[in-house]
C-alpha cells in the first residue's frame, strides 16, 4: 500500500499561564492512499491537535518541538505560511464538528462553497458557482442552483454539514480530515453523513482521516484505527484487529464502554478516573493510574510498541514475554473469541 | 522491543488506588475567589484600585485639615501661579510669563497649585472639590443601583404584561437624553447637593435596569432555578438566594461604570452653571472657573482637569478589570 | 415589516405626546417667570402675561400648546420677543446636525478601524495603545477636551479658528471634541465583537480553505463584526446630543445645544420645552431607523421576517 502521509515522532507543546502543556508526546502514524484511518480517543487526548498540525492550523501558543509530517516529499512542519496557504483547501481539506457554527452566517452558501475554488485556481465567479452547484448536488443538496443565494440558517443541521463537506471536496483534496463530523448531529443524520463520506471518498478518490470518540462510528467507516491517549498513540491496527483482538487495556475500556446488543451486563461501563495532567506527565505509562491491569513497570517505564501482527501493534507491557497472563474482562473475552473463530486462521487483509 | 535485562519483579500486578485517580490536584476555588485571583493579576486594575483608595483617603483626611481654607479668599493673593516653598522648579516657582507674581508677599507665602481669582488656595479647593464630587457620585450611584436593580429584577422575574409595561416606560423615559432630564429636574429643584444627587440618580438607573432585566430573564429560565422551585423554594427566597449572587457581578461592574458617569454629570452641570452654587468647590465648578481663566492662568483648569481625568480613568479601568475578572470567557 | 414600522411610528407619537405633556407640566411647576423683573411696572407684566397666554387656566394652556404642537407651533420665546420657538430651533438646527453627523461619521469610522486593529493584533502593543486611546476617550470629559483643544490648537498654535461658525474649518475642532466619546465606545465594542468573531468556527473553516489571516478578516470577520455596531448608534446619538451642549458652548457655535444652555440661564421656558421635545423626537427617530436598519442588514433577521 502506498503511503500518502507519514507522521513521525511528533511532539507539540502549548504555552499556558499554568505552565507548558506537553499535548502531543511522540506520535507516529501513517495514512495509506485511498483508505480511511480513524483516530479514536477521549477529549483532551490530542486528536484534534494532531490533525490541525497537518494543516498548520495550530493556535498561536502551540509549538511543534519535534518530529516530521511527510506529505508528498515535503515536511509540513517546516513549511512556510505561503506554502501552507496553498496546501489548505487544496491538497488537504477539513470538515469540522459543529455545522451550526462552521459557516459564515452572513454569506450566501454559494459563495462559501465556491471560495476554495476561487482561492486556488484562476476561475471566473460564474464558473466557480457552476462548480459549486455540481458539488452541492454531489453531497445531496437538492435544488442546489436555486439555493445558491440562500444563507446557512435556512438549512438544517444535516444539510449544513453536507455543505461543509461540499466546501472541503470542491478542489478534490488528496487528504480529507474529518474532525468529529457527526458528533453534533442526530443519530439518523449521523448515518447519512457517514454514508455520504464513503460515497465521496470513492467518487473523488481521496484518503480520509476520521477523528471520533465514538467507536460505534468507527466500525461503520474505518479501514484502520489508531487509539490515542494522553498525547500518544497507544494501539493501532486494522479495524477488525482493534475490535476483536485489542491488546491494550485502554482499548479494552473503550470497547467495554460501547454497549452492543450482545452486552450482557445491566450497568453501563465507564473507565474510572480522568486523563492525566500533561503539564507534568506521569512517569511511565500515562494510563497506569486508571489501569486495573497495571504492572509495577508501568509506573516506571513507558511501554514500547509490541507488534501483534504486521499491521497491528500496542504499547502495553502486558505484551512483554515476561508479563503475567491476565483474565480478560468478559466483553473482551467474547470479542477475542470472535477473533479466533472468524479471523485468526484466515489471515487479515493486508 | 523490551529490554531482556528487565527484572521479573517489575512484571508483578499492582493495584492503583482508585481514589487517587479521582483526586483533583489544584485546590478548589469559589467563583469569587477565582475572580479575585484573576483581578489581582490585572496590574492596571490593581493600580487603579489603589489610586481610588488613595484619593478616597485623602478626601476623608482633608475633612479635618487642609493647607488653607478653601472658601476664604484673600484678595491680596489673587491668581497666583503654583509655587513650592522657595524652590526654583519650573512651573512651580511662582513665575508667570517671566514675572514673579509673589513679589512682595512675604517669604512664607506659597501655594502648591496656586490660587484662583478670589485668592483661594487651589490645592485645598481641589481636595474639597474632589470629595464633593465623589460623595455626589457615590450617593447618586447608590440611588441608581437600588432603583435600577429592583426595577430590573421585578420586570424580568414577573415577566408578561408587567414586564411589557415596565419596558415601555423605560423606552419613553429614555427617549429624552438623560442630561436633558437632569437639567429639567434641576430647574425645578433648587440647585444644591441634594438636587444634583436626585437628578443624577433618577436618570442613570435605566442602563442598570436593562442589564438586570436581561440577565434575570436569562437566569429565570435556567435549570437551577427550576430545580429550586421543584424543591419547594418560593419566589422571593429564590430571588435572594439564587438570583442576586448571579447578578452580583453585573451589579458591581455596572456600578463601577456608573460612578465616572455620575462624576462627569456633576462636573458638567456645575460647568454650565446649574449645579452647585458658588462658593462651593466641586470638580465641575473648578473646571468652570478654570476655563474662564484659561488664556491667562491655564493652571487653574489643568490641575482640576488632571484630577477628574485620573478619577474617571481609574474607575473605568477598574470596571474593565472587574468585567474581565468575572467573565473569563470575555477573551482579553 | 410594514406592520412593524407602523407600530413603531405609533409608539413614537405616543412617546412624544407623553414627553411634551410632562415637560409642559414641569415647566408650569417652575418658580418664577422672566417677568419677575422688579423693574417692570405691574401693568406691563399683566400685558406680557396676556401676550403669552399665561393668564389663562392651566388646562387651557395645555390644550392650546398641544394643538399648536400638531402644527409645529411651539409658542413664543420669552427671551427673544417676537420670535417663535420653532423659528429659533429651525434656524439653529443646521450647525448642530452638521456637527453631529460629522462627529458620528468620524467617530464610527475611526472607531471601527481602531477596534479591528486592536482585535487582530490582540495582546500586542498595538492592542494596548488602541485600548488606552479608547479608554482615554471615555475618561476625559468632553468639555475638558474641548477646552484643551481650543487652548492648544487654536489659541497657542493658531492652527484652527478659536470659535464661531465660519465655514468648514470652524467645524474641525468641535467635531474632534465631539467624536471622542463615539470613537472610544465604537472602538471598544468593535474590538470585543471582532475578538469573538475571530475565535469562531467559521473563521477556522475559512483558514482551512486556504485563506490568509487578512483574507479571513476582509471576507468574513469585518462584515460579521460590524453588523452589531448598528445597535450602539442609538446610545451614540444620545452621547452626541449631550456632548453638543458642551462643545457648542465652548466653541460658541450657533446650534441648538448652545441655545439650550442659554435658555436655561434665562428661564426661557417655551424654548426649553421646545428643545426637549425636539431632542426626544430626534432620538426616537434615530432609534426607529436603527431598528429597521438592523433588520435589513442581518440576513438572519431579514429572511425570518419575510418567511413569517
Amino acid at each position: 500500500m502506498e503511503r500518502i502521509l507519514d507522521v513521525k515522532n511528533l511532539e507539540i507543546d502549548f504555552k499556558t499561564y499554568a505552565g507548558t502543556v506537553h499535548a502531543i508526546r511522540n506520535v507516529d502514524f501513517h495514512l495509506n492512499k485511498g483508505e480511511t484511518l480513524a483516530i479514536v480517543g477521549e477529549s483532551g487526548s490530542g486528536k484534534s491537535v494532531t490533525v490541525r498540525t497537518l494543516m498548520g492550523l495550530l493556535a498561536s501558543n502551540a509549538k511543534v518541538v519535534g518530529g516530521t509530517v511527510d506529505f508528498e516529499g515535503k515536511d509540513i512542519v517546516k513549511m512556510s505560511e505561503k506554502e501552507l496557504t496553498n496546501l489548505r483547501g487544496n491538497d488537504i481539506a477539513m470538515i469540522f464538528q459543529d455545522p451550526m457554527t462552521s459557516l459564515d452566517p452572513t454569506m450566501t452558501i454559494g459563495k462559501q462553497v465556491a471560495e476554495p475554488l476561487r482561492l486556488h485556481t484562476k476561475i471566473s465567479e460564474k464558473a466557480a458557482l457552476a462548480e459549486a452547484v455540481r458539488v452541492l448536488e454531489l453531497v445531496g443538496i437538492t435544488n442546489a442552483k436555486a439555493r445558491l443565494k440562500d444563507y446557512p440558517h435556512q438549512f438544517s443541521g444535516g444539510q449544513r454539514q453536507r455543505i461543509v463537506i461540499a466546501i472541503a471536496i470542491i478542489n478534490n483534496p488528496k487528504i480529507l480530515i474529518a474532525d468529529e463530523p457527526t458528533t453534533a448531529l442526530d443519530v439518523t443524520i449521523q448515518a447519512q453523513i457517514l454514508e455520504l463520506l464513503k460515497e465521496v471518498q470513492e467518487k473523488i478518490d481521496t484518503s480520509i482521516i476520521f477523528i471520533t470518540h465514538d467507536l460505534g462510528v468507527v466500525a461503520g467507516i474505518a479501514d484502520r484505527v489508531a487509539v490515542m491517549y494522553a498525547g500518544k498513540i497507544i494501539e493501532y491496527g486494522q479495524v477488525d484487529e482493534i475490535f476483536y483482538n485489542a491488546q491494550h487495556p485502554y482499548t479494552w475500556g473503550l470497547l467495554e464502554a460501547m454497549p452492543t446488543l450482545e452486552t450482557k451486563s445491566d450497568r453501563l461501563y465507564a473507565i474510572p478516573g480522568t486523563p492525566p495532567n500533561l503539564i507534568d506527565p506521569p512517569v511511565g505509562d500515562a494510563f497506569a493510574a486508571r489501569n486495573e491491569f497495571a504492572l509495577a513497570i508501568d509506573l516506571q517505564q513507558e511501554p514500547p510498541f509490541f507488534q501483534v501482527s504486521p499491521t497491528h501493534a500496542a504499547a502495553t507491557w502486558l505484551l512483554d514475554p515476561q508479563a503475567p497472563k491476565v483474565t480478560l474482562p468478559p466483553e473482551i473475552q467474547r470479542r477475542h473469541q470472535v477473533w479466533e473463530e472468524k479471523f485468526a486462521n484466515k489471515g487479515v487483509n493486508a | 522491543m523490551a529490554d531482556a535485562k528487565l527484572s521479573p519483579d517489575l512484571f508483578k500486578r499492582v493495584t492503583v488506588d482508585s481514589t487517587e485517580k479521582e483526586k483533583i490536584t489544584t485546590p478548589a476555588l469559589t467563583f469569587t475567589q477565582d475572580a479575585m485571583r484573576r483581578l489581582r493579576q490585572n496590574k492596571v486594575a490593581v493600580v487603579s484600585l489603589w489610586i481610588i483608595i488613595i484619593i478616597a483617603i485623602i478626601s476623608i483626611v482633608t475633612i479635618f485639615i487642609t493647607p488653607a481654607d478653601p472658601n476664604k479668599g484673600n484678595l491680596a493673593y489673587t491668581n497666583l501661579p503654583p509655587k513650592i516653598a522657595n524652590w526654583n522648579i519650573p512651573g512651580f516657582n511662582g513665575y508667570q510669563d517671566g514675572i514673579n507674581k509673589y513679589a512682595g508677599l512675604g517669604k512664607n507665602v506659597w501655594f502648591l497649585l496656586g490660587t484662583d481669582y478670589l485668592g483661594r488656595d487651589l490645592l485645598s479647593r481641589i481636595f474639597v472639590g474632589t470629595r464633593v464630587s465623589l460623595i455626589i457620585a457615590l450617593v447618586a450611584t447608590l440611588f441608581d443601583l437600588t432603583i435600577g436593580v429592583s426595577y430590573g429584577i421585578i420586570s424580568g422575574w414577573i415577566g408578561g404584561r408587567v414586564d411589557t409595561v415596565m419596558q415601555r416606560i423605560i423606552e419613553i423615559v429614555s427617549s429624552v437624553p438623560n442630561l436633558v432630564v437632569a437639567i429639567l429636574m434641576l430647574l425645578v429643584f433648587k440647585p444644591g447637593m441634594t438636587s444634583i444627587i436626585l437628578a443624577i440618580g433618577l436618570t442613570g438607573w435605566i442602563t442598570m435596569a436593562r442589564l438586570i432585566r436581561a440577565q434575570t430573564l436569562q437566569l429565570r429560565d435556567q435549570e437551577f432555578i427550576l430545580a429550586a422551585k421543584t424543591v419547594g423554594e418560593t419566589g422571593p427566597k429564590i430571588a435572594w438566594r439564587h438570583l442576586v449572587p448571579n447578578l452580583s457581578s453585573i451589579i458591581i461592574i455596572q456600578t463601577m461604570f456608573t460612578i465616572p458617569t455620575a462624576i462627569f454629570f456633576e462636573a458638567f452641570l456645575s460647568y454650565i452653571g446649574i449645579g452647585l452654587p458658588a462658593p462651593t468647590a466641586s470638580l465641575g465648578t473648578l473646571l468652570s472657573d478654570g476655563q474662564k481663566a484659561l488664556q491667562t492662568q491655564p493652571y487653574q483648569l489643568i490641575y482640576p482637569a488632571i484630577v477628574i481625568v485620573v478619577l474617571m480613568l481609574a474607575f473605568n479601568l477598574l470596571a474593565d478589570g472587574l468585567r474581565d475578572a468575572f467573565d473569563p470567557k470575555s477573551q482579553r | 415589516m410594514i406592520k412593524y414600522i407602523l407600530k413603531r411610528v405609533g409608539y413614537l407619537i405616543l412617546t412624544l405626546f407623553l414627553v411634551a405633556s410632562i415637560t409642559f407640566f414641569l415647566m408650569k411647576l417652575l418658580p418664577g417667570t422672566p417677568f419677575n423683573n422688579p423693574k417692570l411696572p405691574p401693568d406691563q407684566i399683566v400685558a406680557l402675561k396676556a401676550q403669552y397666554g399665561l393668564d389663562k387656566p392651566v388646562w387651557q394652556q395645555y390644550l392650546s400648546y398641544m394643538l399648536g404642537l400638531l402644527h409645529g407651533d411651539m409658542g413664543m420665546s420669552f427671551q427673544f420677543s417676537g420670535q417663535s420657538v420653532s423659528y429659533l430651533i429651525m434656524s439653529r438646527i443646521g450647525p448642530s446636525l452638521q456637527l453631529g453627523l460629522q462627529a458620528m461619521i468620524l467617530g464610527t469610522l475611526l472607531g471601527i478601524l481602531l477596534g479591528a486593529v486592536a482585535a487582530i493584533r490582540k495582546n500586542t502593543w498595538v492592542d494596548s495603545v488602541a485600548t488606552i486611546f479608547a479608554i482615554l476617550g471615555r475618561s476625559i470629559p468632553n468639555f475638558v477636551f474641548a477646552a484643551l483643544l481650543q487652548f492648544f490648537l487654536a489659541y497657542k498654535l493658531r492652527l484652527f479658528p478659536i470659535a464661531l461658525w465660519d465655514g468648514f474649518s470652524s467645524s474641525i475642532l468641535p467635531t474632534i471634541a465631539l467624536a471622542m466619546a463615539p470613537l472610544a465606545n465604537t472602538a471598544r465594542f468593535m474590538r470585543t465583537e471582532m475578538v469573538d468573531v475571530l475565535n469562531s468556527d467559521y473563521i477556522e473553516l475559512a483558514r482551512s480553505k486556504g485563506e490568509t489571516r487578512w483574507q479571513t478578516v476582509a471576507n468574513h470577520a469585518l462584515r460579521n463584526s460590524m453588523i452589531p455596531i448598528v445597535t450602539i448608534i442609538g446610545p451614540m446619538a444620545v452621547d452626541l446630543m449631550v456632548g453638543s451642549l458642551v462643545v457648542e458652548n465652548v466653541f460658541a457655535i450657533p446650534g441648538i445645544g448652545e441655545q439650550f444652555v442659554k435658555s436655561i440661564t434665562t428661564n426661557d421656558y417655551p424654548v426649553i420645552m421646545g428643545l426637549t421635545i425636539m431632542y426626544s423626537f430626534m432620538l426616537t427617530v434615530v432609534i426607529l431607523i436603527v431598528d429597521i436598519l438592523y433588520g435589513i442588514i442581518d440576513p438572519r433577521i431579514r429572511l425570518n421576517e419575510e418567511a413569517n
